[in-house]
């Protein structure tokens, strides 16, 4: 804790102090970070925070979820469509384990995330004593940074720092562990914003002359692509971003995290790269001449075999993360820094231009792709429903306005391919760990961070099983959030891949479910079940129209195949249309 | 990318915090990375302190390592050097029967040639220490093995670079 000390000995501010117990203290400590809401699960080694959050509940909103888990993805969503921190907390022990798998989603999509978990007595650590874990040890390798207070004394400090790490620079989990003594302990409670951490250092700084260098490829391309990552998005630097392009005329597509942060409809959008990506830039990136990476880290879903990923082009990475900078991709130009102040540095250095003859070559494969793939999935005229038609008529009627929140398969690939993302923060899902689960008690964080947006979630019957038990939390909280079950009565995304690459054996793919409507209806919940496709519009409209929360299920064809499809191991230029 | 595994001395500034092993040898786990060997201490900035880690492994590879590592928010400053750009020693104690001492002319030789030192000397046993680069350790260690050692142990790498490190200088301008 030395250089908060520094800090703190620097600004030379008369602090007021005040005595409370270290559980009260926790609470001010996130009443001082701007905390309204915080998801989670009560349990022994956490319980004098809950005592204190039943006296703070007029000013700290806690969100019972039915699962520590549930909790974590709530905490994710809330943060991905605000930007601001998101607030998890459980007891020790289980109620912490049950937290990893949505620390380890927040740490490789970068989501800023504080959890808080209670731990046994101090003087119990390393007994084996009942409930106890080493949580510190057990998330280690999947946060940003975690810590273990043992002494009242260390909570204002140590709460300061973790919101100032989860959220500068690259964004990303922390967990504080907390004994239990330490949160009956009193002490002299004073809080101070954390502003630096000598040995962490956020944001790197930009070289100018590497700025110039990209600017003077840029000039000179003749074929330049964008690929754009969650970096634009977390950079907030989305105008900056729109400006560099159209200035340049830059055919510009994106990575999953990346969708939103332009319009679906902008005409340099060319679409979205990685395995179930769009032809087009798939195809394009083994063709540009410069390409123009832009805070994404060419993760092999996007970059396919790296052998033979953009040979032929320069390549140029604006990236925050020094770490990123030829992991996977060697770059010609590292533009370190965020994406906002060098996009802004970037604009007046580059020439306008319009690329015209290049931009068609993206127009004619996107024709290709529409014959052979988006026709048959947005107007089909075989009789199954597909998923496609159903993003398309929710696109329709939320105008391209709402945020979707998608869970992991074959739909997930669906809603990012095909809804129309009119806003920035609008594509919720589980990118970098697939985590399968993760939209139900997402869309409930984002709908309670912003309840002036839509929010639709979409899910498969397998995913929205496994995190079902949320409907619990949607019903006591009134969240009106929109779900829509694609239900094709598989593992799609497995069963695909072993209808493809397994000769059809569909080992434990199928799913023999439940009467998902009277599921929801058991938590009162309005729901329906479409099984037709003239049923669709109509049901799309009450699910919108509805004030509270609706579920939907959409029965759709149940051996679909999602297409584009980049093999693994094979070049993204090799992509697949059947 | 070379083809060849190069021994790196890995220097790694960080502040004093308990988790903080973990979270470094995690970095090399992930990777299946075995640690020759590994010394933390302080170093010459009073509350910082260092880690010396030996590994063998690819240079591209290395450079990934160190940007893994240098984002811990704990992590100062870290480097990687090779063979060449270090002065490195490692150290090791044998415990040895006490006969031996007297019986076997050799041994005494040996401990001399090998600039060894003699730590204690019981009825029992005495103990040897001998400080130097990984070779000659080796080597003592193979010519009294033929006598017998009773117990052996050696010390991580520790290493100074022949360059400047300049964190003293990186601190001030970190600080806010
Ligand atoms: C927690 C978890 N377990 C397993 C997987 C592997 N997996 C990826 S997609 C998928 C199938 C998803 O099926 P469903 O939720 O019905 O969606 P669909 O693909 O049918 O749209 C599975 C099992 C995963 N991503 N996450």
């Amino acid at each position: 804790m030395k250089e908060i000390q520094t800090i703190q000995s620097q600004t030379k501010t008369i602090k007021t102090t005040e005595r409370i117990s270290g559980s009260e203290a926790i609470i001010k400590c996130l009443l001082a970070e701007g905390v309204d809401i915080i998801y989670g699960y009560p349990g022994g080694a956490i319980m004098p925070v809950y005592d204190e959050l039943y006296k703070y509940q007029d000013d700290i909103h806690h969100v019972l979820t039915r699962h520590e888990q549930g909790a974590t993805h709530s905490a994710q969503g809330y943060a991905r469509i605000s930007g601001k921190v998101g607030v998890a907390i459980a007891t020790s022990g289980p109620g912490a384990t049950n937290l990893i798998t949505g620390i380890a989603d927040a740490q490789i999509d970068s989501t800023p995330m504080v959890c808080i978990t209670g731990q046994v007595g101090s003087h119990l650590l390393g007994s084996d004593a009942f409930q106890e874990t080493d949580i510190v040890g057990i998330s280690t390798p999947v946060t940003k940074w975690n810590h273990q207070i043992t002494k009242a004394s260390e909570i204002p400090e140590v709460f300061a720092k973790a919101f100032y790490i989860a959220k500068s620079g690259r964004p990303g989990p922390v967990l504080i562990d907390i004994t239990k003594d330490a949160q009956f302990e009193e002490f002299d409670y004073s809080y101070e914003k954390c502003t630096g951490i000598r040995s962490y250092k956020p944001v790197p700084e930009t070289d100018i002359t590497t700025l110039e260098t990209a600017a003077d490829l840029i000039n000179t391309a003749k074929k330049p692509m964008v690929v754009w990552g969650q970096g634009v998005i977390l950079g907030e630097a989305e105008n900056e971003f729109k400006a560099v392009i159209e200035k340049a005329g830059l055919p510009s597509a994106w990575t999953i995290l990346g969708a939103s942060a332009i319009p679906t409809s902008h005409p340099l959008n060319v679409g979205m790269v990685g395995m179930h990506g769009n032809y087009a830039p798939n195809v394009l990136t083994n063709e540009c001449d410069v390409l123009i990476a832009i805070g994404m880290r060419f993760d092999d879903r996007v970059t396919g075999n790296l052998a033979t990923y953009a040979k032929q082009a320069k390549i140029i990475h604006f990236e925050i993360d020094p770490a990123e900078v030829d992991k996977n991709v060697k770059t010609d130009v590292a533009v370190l820094g965020d994406a906002k102040t060098s996009l802004k540095a970037l604009l007046p250095l580059l020439n306008e231009n319009s690329h015209t003859e290049w931009h068609q070559k993206f127009k004619d494969l996107y024709q290709i792709e529409f014959d052979k793939v988006i026709k048959n999935d947005l107007y089909p005229t075989k009789e199954g429903l597909t998923m496609g038609e159903v993003l398309k008529e929710i696109n329709i009627q939320t105008k391209g306005e709402a945020a979707i929140v998608s869970d992991v398969g074959q739909h997930q690939m669906i809603a990012c391919r095909y809804a129309d993302f009119n806003v920035s923060k609008s594509n919720i899902t589980s990118g970098g760990l697939g985590t399968m689960g993760f939209a139900l008690p997402a869309a409930i964080g984002a709908k309670m961070a912003a309840p002036e947006r839509e929010v639709v979630m979409i899910a498969g019957d397998g995913g929205y099983q496994m995190t079902i038990q949320e409907l619990g939390t949607l019903f006591q909280q009134r969240v009106p959030v929109k779900i829509v079950v694609l239900n094709n009565e598989f593992l799609g995304m497995v069963r695909q891949w072993q209808q493809l690459f397994f000769d059809k054996r569909y080992a434990s793919t199928e799913m023999v479910n439940p009467d998902f409507v009277a599921i929801a209806k058991g938590y009162h919940i309005d729901a329906k079940k479409v099984t037709q496709r003239d049923d669709l519009k109509s049901a799309v409209t009450e699910m919108i129209d509805c004030q509270g929360p609706y579920f939907l299920e959409v029965c759709v064809e149940k051996e679909d195949n999602v297409f584009p499809m980049i093999p693994t191991g094979a070049s993204v230029s090799d992509i697949r249309l059947e | 990318m070379s083809i060849e595994k190069n021994l790196y001395t890995v220097s790694i500034y960080t502040e004093n915090n308990i988790g903080l092993l973990n979270r470094i040898s995690a970095i090399f786990q992930r990777r299946h990375i075995n640690i020759e060997s590994l010394n933390t201490s302080v170093s010459e900035i009073e509350g910082v302190s260092k880690f010396t880690i030996l590994v063998r492994m690819h240079e591209e590879q290395i450079k990934k390592i160190i940007g893994q590592i240098e984002k811990q928010v704990e992590v100062i400053k870290a480097y990687y050097h090779s063979e060449e750009d270090t002065i490195y020693q490692e150290s090791c104690l044998f415990k040895i029967k006490s006969d031996l001492l007297f019986d076997e002319r050799q041994i005494q030789n040996i401990i001399k040639e090998s600039n060894a030192r003699i730590v204690t000397v019981n009825k029992e046993f005495f103990v040897l220490e001998k400080s130097g680069r990984t070779q000659e350790i080796e080597l003592l260690y193979r010519e009294l093995s033929a006598f017998g050692i009773m117990q052996f142990t050696r010390s991580g790498r520790i290493a100074v670079t022949k360059d400047e490190m300049k964190i003293s200088t990186m601190l001030k301008t970190f600080q806010h």
